[in-house]
């Protein structure tokens, strides 16, 4: 017989992963306010991204970017009763520690910070709140897994409201993940080699037919048609950054996003949630970036 | 398993942790289908509305007309279980809610959303389950509401630190964790039974 109260393990992997299951077919959107946060709650998102600057304007200000200052966080996670996630340098394993002190619901190790290592990411299984990671390719996302990411997003080119490199990580990640599938078991091992991913989950993803983790796409999303693309390349879900409070009218496109996300496969009801939005933030080209000024290029 | 036809299970697919509720009947012998439209209830014996963000989830369901519909499927037969948000949209009464947050409010119970904290509170824990025998059930709890109150048609399956977290009301069943993240089929299979019968 189970003792009546019986003992609550807390920080557990499926706890962490499960989280993350739970915001499926959502969208994530980045905050700075909390006046901008209850407008993304009432537009159904699924979780926000408590920041001081979305990407647009860090990568318009330029300098070292940091981990938010708390009380902005504070003031967004009471504004809203959905998960409030935040973000840490990639190896900056102090801003983690605070972040989680402070009680957010997901930590997010972010590109669009300035990075404090350039060697080492943080060691995520200590912590007993849930990261997600950012990444190119299968490679890439296998090793943050084994850091202990329990979500993986697909890097794209933060804060240019240009989709094209969100596609190519997500095409990446998607075609490594099928040739693995169809691969002969005797070759797997030199498929990990050449990925730099831990035999056992390349096997595990072998298995799956899938990453072990939910995997939604990042980066240059600004319009419900780009999401829709992204869910139909196999996203699990979105994150919009500048996409929306940095366009004409945020509440409606808000809404936009979250509809198209939902219904990713029927062009009538995308046609029907396209209409109206106002302006879409002004776009990047990626090839006018500076190199030094990529931010997907940060982490390894 | 053969003994007669399988029951037919939908799940609510509309955000939220669909495909593992999608798996988990199917291994439970239930034959599982996703539901995107008020239409596709038609021939269920039950409906699952799963995990994810319950805010989310109502106002998907006010927008593409379940709120209205999902009611008089359950006064013809219609069984439904709503896991963790989906047991807060059962909910009669929300308690420190969204003010006006949309749900069904089909079931006699009053939900704590967010009722054991934050993600950094979520938990695992053993739990006795009324109906599924000694053996303890494995509860996942992610930022997990409770039932404060149950009317008096309402039998307590759970209880965990004195709060209940599963209860059935003829045929409806909501619990506050998520019995489709472990590998212990023994509520998808007491669902498909209670649908089909």
């Amino acid at each position: 017989m189970a003792p009546r109260t019986a003992k609550a393990e807390k920080g557990t992997w499926r706890v962490k992963k499960g989280l993350a299951e739970m915001l499926k077919g959502g969208v994530i959107m980045d905050v700075t306010t909390p006046e901008q946060a209850r407008i993304a709650e009432e537009a159904g998102a699924v979780a926000v991204m408590a920041l001081e600057r979305v990407p647009a304007d860090i990568r318009s200000a330029g300098g070292v970017a940091r981990m938010a200052d708390p009380t902005v966080i504070l003031k967004i996670m009471e504004a809203v009763t959905i998960p409030v996630m935040a973000k840490a340098r990639i190896g900056h394993f102090v801003e983690a520690q605070i972040l989680e002190a402070l009680g957010v619901d997901y930590i997010d190790e972010s590109e669009v910070l300035t990075p404090a290592d350039e060697e080492h990411h943080i060691d995520k299984r200590r912590f007993t709140v849930p990261f997600v990671c950012g990444a190119r390719n299968l490679g890439e996302a296998l090793r943050r897994i084994a850091e202990g990411a329990a979500m993986i997003r697909t890097k794209g080119e933060p804060g240019t409201g240009n989709v094209v490199e969100a596609v190519r990580h997500m095409r990446a990640m998607m075609s490594e993940i099928r040739k693995l599938v169809t691969m002969s078991e005797d070759e797997v091992a030199a498929e990990a080699k050449k990925l730099g991913a831990p035999l056992e989950l390349v096997r595990e993803v072998k298995k799956l037919g899938r990453l072990p983790v939910v995997n939604f796409s990042a980066g240059g999303i600004a319009t419900p048609a780009d999401a829709a693309l992204m869910m139909q390349l196999g996203a699990d879900g979105i994150f919009v950054g500048s996409g929306i409070f940095k366009s004409g009218n945020p509440a409606a496109r808000a809404r936009a996003i979250v509809r198209a996300t939902t219904h990713y496969n029927e062009p009538e009801v995308l046609a029907e949630v396209s209409k109206d939005l106002g302006e879409a933030m002004p776009g990047l080209e990626i090839a006018t970036i500076k190199p030094e000024e990529r931010m997907q290029d940060r982490g390894w | 398993m053969g003994r007669r036809s399988a029951v037919r299970v939908g799940v609510l697919d509309l955000q939220g942790a669909v495909s593992e509720h999608l798996e988990a009947l199917r291994k439970a012998g239930a034959s599982a289908v996703a539901v995107r439209k008020v239409a596709d209830i038609a021939g269920l014996d039950g409906l699952i509305i799963p995990g994810g963000e319950s805010t989310t989830i109502g106002r998907l369901m006010e927008e593409y007309g379940f709120l209205e519909a999902v009611p008089g499927e359950v006064g013809r037969g219609l069984a439904v279980w709503g896991t963790c948000a989906g047991l807060i949209v059962l909910a009669r009464d929300i308690i420190d809610g969204v003010a006006g947050q949309p749900r069904l409010g089909l079931m006699d119970i009053s939900a704590v959303r967010n009722g054991f904290g934050r993600q950094v509170d979520s938990f695992e824990a053993d739990l006795e389950v009324k109906g599924l025998g000694p053996r303890p059930f494995r509860g996942v709890f992610i930022r997990a509401p409770y039932v404060a109150e149950a009317g008096p048609g309402v039998d307590v399956l759970a209880e965990f630190d004195g709060r209940v977290v599963a209860a059935r009301q003829g045929r409806l069943l909501a619990t506050a964790f998520h019995p489709e993240l472990g590998d212990d089929r023994r509520l998808h299979r007491y669902f498909a039974e209670m649908a089909g019968g």
